[in-house]
């Protein structure tokens, strides 16, 4: 018995090399290397005692395919005729799911229980490349398509000098050490130094009211009495900073802001922005609810999600958050966190346990096609859209939850930090073993439980990191892999936990760690004692510290009274998921962590969470000088649409849909992508909540960051409108019109913008970023006012920056609404697409002279001044006489008029079957090109049955222009002022749409280039 | 009639699943793996064995392998016995097992399916999609008429999604596919508009030999496919059902996928009523 065996796995002759060529092809088309034939392998690396006897059978019985593979034992050589090659392995500590299945099998075949938590079997890939390609090439080959150094060990060289191996051996170095910190007599620049060389994130003024706690007499005689040192420990200081981060703590959202507009003249003071414009908004809309009998609002901005009632015996449960940092330096990983720590959010919100339902997502990308020069530490948009992509691909569907809508945005301002928006629903039951399931209730002498994943050094530093600029120095312990497996395990376990009655109540570890989850709860009750010790460590060698801040994945904070131990345990076991008691709760008002019973930090928690100062920003707000451009009348309008359709922004993203799982649940009403072709896109998911009602939910996006050059509070009311007429589209109503209705909404806003806290160096224009804040609360204020629709949760990502060789890549502003609202029946959903030859076609609500920030404006390198805005009273009645209108089911098909606008809507709502149009546009005074692709909002494409339009039209009045019929035809045809302006073929649309840059990029083009390949 | 429905471990269509049977008229319990694993739940207290779709342990060393390895390898009691030999004894006993997208995978690889041989060997294989890609998208289906299976008894077509980036069948050899032909044991194919079987990408999404999206054994018990009936249980779950149901807004709510099921139950129900009597003198003895 030896106590370290490779085991590597080939594809038998014959068998293609699906893997290798994509390689090969890969190698070819993004870095113009000849790599020749590629040959792939598996390899696993065993270190446990085992026979010759039971490795092969392990080998052969488990891990190899009969009818795929052949294995070769413990000899790492290469084939005859490959001359190069690379290894890809993983560094110490880097989530290796196919390691740990292999484990799993080892066990069940020797019959014996192996240790699950010791990593005993490390898997890795093996590339054999026949070209006798130079170090710096393979390299850059392993680099930038095998793997990403930050996670991977990646060996390279001649196959003839021997094949390098590489196995981590993770831990080792730091021992459990708490060292303190010194801040007294430190200098203003050596306060803001330590911070910046610990990534603290501190600015000045917190760092001296840090020290200041320290040194304030109460304090020393605290710790003294409490066995501390007088200085803080790294401990201590690595909680405040956490706790104190922009990522947690919104400092800037809270923040007073001097307001000026130079136009005006006007000066205001804005006593913090989530107060004034979205929590007091909110404020308001539920007392109009309430007061009309729609008392369905539950939870807002409390928990980790939102809540609100669907009926007497449950809850909705909606979050959306963003992964942006993490994304931009390691988009697979970066995104699958996002997604499944998103859904952590839910999952752990009140008692916890509640059902994931579906999964939505919004991405904002640079130009995939840019090939110009990276700077330093940036990856390419194309590999940071195809890493997202892949994130989101396993996140969502190795947890079983459909992801059932959402948008990519390109903007060349994303090319240095992607926004990675993740949203989820899910369904609650009202209660829980007779308990209220949406609140958290914690006593004293209740346990802390640590459930899930291990602990390792992945993530350390998450939340602060995120709260910084990015630069090429980006550490590589801020990157974590999710293990969506590991979650749902944890997933299966909590569901039946809180139906049990075993959960007091829990919440997820997320940024912050255990810091975080356990500080957050400790102010239920009123403290807590943390034993460190106990806490189970993925390897050895984490400092105390370390252990308590670490993002390791997958992981919830439980809390459990202490009768209720000896059954929750005997659950976690059956389910194998690991539960860990770390501590108890308190009321003594101190957050108190310990190691082998040694004081590591003792925090107040009044000063932990409310003694970090409020900032004061200066915001100055100059309205951008537009103009509106010169376009020839003489355009070939059925050239433009075409044009249109095939652009980056209107394209069609069948590709990327089509590797979502977004039907798993069987609960899928309205898809991304419908009709007979299957290629007619949607406004809005419509999802319903269980196979015995027919009750559901409506899920929306709306995103326009464009509009923002122009006036960002333009850009936030019409991102707003769009979420909530795409809504109205599929058939949604708005909310409080009758009295009792019980039609809930539930809005998440996420804001990602530039860093804007002015510095007349590093940040000269921070003022005007700061006023374009400022104006897009004060839009999403007047909208939830106007449409009466509650915030229920939401999330800000303040420094979306990324800046290397002197160069800084801002995002432009950007919000997103997204939106969920009841559906009452979802059998009466509307789809986009025509449905019948001889319907009436209809435009519903006005067109303006508004073509500025269109993407008709794009395709000619313009801007444009005038922006469309919003009436929120003309849009309000609109929405209601279109809910009468589905009421009485009247609308045959609907689709909202967003990017490119009319012609756009026209086109696509004929993709689903293969139907035409017949169109004559009305003489409005408005410009042929103003008609056809300006973007204004609060619109509608409709249909109406012949037999239905008298009464269509006596609903809708002169808010529905009859624009002409659906013909059977194939043909599109529109004319105005009696000449034919576009003709064509729908077909022939619909393949300049399906053939644009996203599929052509993503997708599979056609037939010829499959391979019927197979993968290691 | 009672269905079993498997969960745990990264399954994750159970809930559909289940809901399948009860529409169908049936009793379904959602059973963790481990509680059968352990002998807190018997199989044989069932008439249907269900390995719903998923990711059952992430299908990191290929789709269903682990769980189909823990399935032959890990013993559950001192004698040695395992969870194939209980599920041996549950199909001689006269009783089905059905597995769906990554269940099929699992019956695959632990050999149930195709069955040729009857020793419970691997035979085929399911592998990674001729496109290399994961795929959600709605496939028409006809049934071979020379199937055997009650599961699918009177159904000509079938419109399905495929939810899957490990479905492409890969036969090793002439003689096996000619075997697998012969006994109609390719009970489905991927279809073109013709009603012709097709090896066209994407109306055959994943390049499977045989055009096959799904097996019977040689007894007709044990069936698997890589579609997902369970997912379109009502007729909203069709991309194009806004536009049918404008044609014909009387025709039925239910979905083409619930005939499986209703099949399945049927048939147990009407093995149930012959039995019945002996069932009885059993009970009294």
């Amino acid at each position: 018995m030896t106590d370290t065996h490779t085991i590597q796995l080939t594809l038998k002759p014959g068998q293609h090399d699906g893997d290798g060529q994509r390689v090969a092809e890969a190698a070819a088309r993004h870095l113009g290397l000849r790599t020749g034939r590629v040959r792939s392998a598996a390899l696993y690396t065993v270190r446990y005692p085992l026979s010759e006897t039971q490795l092969r059978d392990f080998a052969t019985r488990c891990l190899a395919d009969p009818v795929l593979h052949d294995v070769r034992l413990n000899e790492l050589s290469g084939a005859e005729g490959f001359a190069t090659y690379i290894l890809v392995a993983r560094r110490p500590g880097v989530t290796d799911d196919e390691g740990t299945s292999a484990q799993n099998a080892l066990a069940d075949i020797l019959n014996e229980p192996l240790d699950v938590h010791t990593q005993h079997i490390f898997s890795k890939k093996l590339y054999l490349l026949e070209n006798d390609l130079p170090e710096t090439e393979l390299r850059r080959l392993a680099e930038e398509l095998l793997g990403n150094k930050l996670i991977n060990w990646l060996e390279v060289g001649r196959v003839a000098d021997g094949i390098r191996d590489y196995t981590p051996r993770p831990g080792g170095g730091a021992e459990a050490i708490t060292e303190v910190v010194s801040l007294t007599g430190l200098s203003d620049a050596e306060l803001v130094q330590l911070s910046k060389d610990n990534i603290y994130a501190l600015n000045l003024e917190e760092m001296r009211a840090v020290r200041d706690y320290f040194a304030a007499v109460e304090t020393q005689a605290e710790r003294q009495a409490a066995g501390l040192p007088a200085d803080p420990t790294d401990c201590e200081l690595e909680i405040i900073a956490q706790t104190w981060s922009e990522h947690c703590k919104h400092k800037e959202f809270a923040a007073v802001i001097n307001y000026k507009d130079t136009e005006t003249g006007e000066e205001k003071q804005i006593d913090s922005l989530f107060k004034t414009y979205i929590k007091n908004a909110t404020s308001e809309v539920d007392r109009q609810l309430r007061a009309n009998g729609n008392d369905w609002l539950i939870k807002v901005f409390s928990d980790n999600a939102g809540a609100v009632r669907i009926n007497p015996d449950s809850l909705f449960v909606w979050k959306v958050e963003t992964h942006n940092s993490p994304s931009a330096i390691d988009p697979y990983g970066g995104a699958i966190t996002g997604i499944l720590g998103n859904n952590r959010d839910p999952l752990a919100t009140g008692i916890g346990g509640a059902r994931l339902l579906f999964n939505t997502n919004v991405l904002c990308f640079g130009n995939p096609e840019f090939d110009g020069q990276l700077l330093t530490g940036q990856l390419h948009p194309r590999r940071i859209l195809e890493g997202v992509r892949k994130g989101i691909e396993d996140g969502g569907n190795k947890s079983g939850v459909p992801t059932v809508n959402g948008a990519i945005v390109f903007d060349d301002r994303y090319a240095g930090k992607p926004l990675v928006y993740c949203g989820t629903g899910a369904v609650m039951p009202m209660q829980f073993a007779g308990l209220d399931s949406w609140e958290k209730k914690i006593d004293a002498g209740d346990r802390i439980i640590m459930a899930g994943g291990r602990v390792g050094k992945d993530g350390i530093h998450g939340a602060t990191f995120s709260s910084i600029e990015l630069d090429e120095t980006a550490p590589a312990t801020a990157v974590q892999i999710g293990s969506p497996i590991t979650q749902k395990l944890a997933m299966d376990f909590l569901l039946l936990a809180a139906r049990g009655g075993l959960l007091k109540c829990s919440t997820d570890n997320g940024a912050g760690g255990l810091s975080s989850s356990v500080g957050e709860l400790a102010g239920i009750s009123g403290g807590a004692v943390v034993e460190l010790e106990r806490v189970p460590l993925k390897y050895p060698g984490l400092r105390p510290w370390e252990i308590f801040v670490s993002e390791s994945q997958e992981r919830f904070t439980l809390v459990v009274e202490p009768g209720k131990m000896a059954e929750i345990t005997a659950l976690g076991q059956e389910m194998e998921v690991e539960l860990t008691d770390i501590g108890y709760f308190t009321a003594d008002g101190f957050l108190d962590v310990r190691f082998d019973g040694a004081p590591v930090a003792r925090l107040n928690m009044e000063f932990l969470h409310e003694g970090v100062p409020r900032k004061v920003l200066e915001a100055e707000w100059t309205k951008p000088e537009g103009f509106e451009p010169q376009i020839p009348s003489s355009l070939d309008y059925t050239e433009t649409l075409t044009q249109l359709l095939g652009s980056l922004n209107i394209c069609s993203r069948e590709s990327v849909i089509r590797q979502y799982d977004h039907e798993v649940k069987g609960r899928t009403i309205v898809k991304p992508l419908m009709g007979a072709t299957g290629q007619a896109p949607q406004d809005a998911a419509v999802v319903r909540f269980n196979f015995e009602s027919w009750e559901g939910v409506a899920v929306s996006n709306g995103i326009l960051p464009r509009y923002g050059d122009l006036d960002a509070y333009d850009m936030s009311a019409g991102s707003f409108d769009e979420a909530v007429r795409q809504i109205i589209a599929v058939g949604g109503k708005l909310p409080n019109l009758t009295p009792g209705d019980g039609i809930f909404w539930s809005v998440n806003d996420n804001f990602c913008v530039p860093d804007s806290v002015y510095d007349p160096a590093g940040n000269p224009d921070g003022k005007q970023k700061l006023a374009k804040l400022v104006r897009m609360c004060e839009a999403l204020r007047d909208a939830t006012a106007a449409y009466c629709i509650p915030l229920t949760s939401g999330k800000d990502s303040m420094k979306n920056d990324f800046k290397a060789d002197g160069v800084k890549i801002s995002v432009p502003p950007t919000v997103l609404y997204s939106m969920t609202a009841k559906m009452e029946d979802v059998r009466r959903a509307i789809t986009s697409d025509f449905k019948q030859a001889d319907d009436v076609v209809y435009l519903l609500g006005e067109t303006h002279d508004e073509l500025g920030g269109s993407e008709f404006y794009a395709l000619h390198g313009q801007l444009g001044a005038n922006v469309p805005k919003v009436d929120f009273e003309k849009a309000k009645a609109l929405y209601t006489l279109v809910g009468q209108a589905n009421d009485q089911s009247l609308i045959q098909s609907c689709h909202d008029l967003s990017d490119g606008g009319l012609a756009v809507a026209l086109a696509e709502t004929t993709f689903g079957y293969g139907y035409g149009a017949v169109v004559e546009l009305p003489e409005t005074g408005l410009p042929l090109a103003t008609q056809l692709f300006s973007e204004s909002h609060s619109r509608f494409l409709a249909t109406v049955a012949p037999e239905d339009v008298v009464a269509f039209e006596q609903l809708l009045g002169e808010r529905a222009s009859r624009l002409g019929i659906v013909t059977s035809d194939g043909e599109l045809t529109v004319r105005h002022a009696g000449k034919t302006v576009i003709s064509a073929n729908t077909a022939a649309l619909r393949a300049a749409w399906t053939n644009g840059p996203v599929n052509h990029l993503l997708g599979v083009v056609s037939n010829d280039n499959l391979s019927h390949s197979n993968s290691l | 009639m009672r269905a079993l429905v498997l969960t745990g471990f990264g399954i994750n269509c159970e809930e559909e699943f289940a809901a399948a049977y009860r529409l169908a008229g049936a009793e379904a319990a959602i059973v963790h793996f481990n509680q059968v694993l352990h002998g807190q739940v018997s199989i044989h207290d069932f008439d249907v064995l269900n390995f719903p779709g998923g990711f059952s342990f992430g299908d990191d060393l290929g789709s269903g392998v682990v769980l189909a390895n823990k399935l032959r390898y890990r013993q559950t009691s001192a004698d040695g016995r395992t969870l194939l030999d209980d599920i041996k004894q549950f199909i001689a006993d006269g009783k089905f097992v059905l597995g769906i997208c990554n269940g099929f995978q699992v019956l695959v690889k632990l050999g149930l399916l195709p069955n040729l041989g009857g020793d419970v060997t691997p035979e085929v294989t399911l592998t990674h999609n001729a496109s290399g890609r994961y795929e959600d998208r709605w496939v028409t289906l006809r049934v071979n008429p020379a199937a055997r299976t009650p599961f699918l008894k009177g159904i000509d077509k079938l419109e399905v999604p495929v939810r899957h980036g490990e479905g492409r069948l890969v036969v090793p050899d002439a003689a096996t596919r000619a075997a697998i032909e012969a006994a109609g044991l390719n009970c489905l194919s991927y279809i073109d508009a013709n009603g012709d079987g097709t090896s066209e990408y994407p109306l055959n999404p994943n390049g499977a030999d045989l055009n096959c999206a799904g097996l019977t054994d040689p007894t007709g018990q044990v069936f698997g496919l890589m579609p997902h009936p369970e997912a379109f249980l009502a007729a909203y779950n069709h991309p194009d059902w806004a536009r049918r149901r404008r044609q014909n807004p009387d025709a039925s709510e239910e979905g083409e996928g619930l005939q499986i099921f209703k099949n399945i139950v049927a048939h147990i129900a009407e093995k149930h009523a012959a039995a019945a009597p002996t069932v009885q003198l059993a009970t009294q003895n």
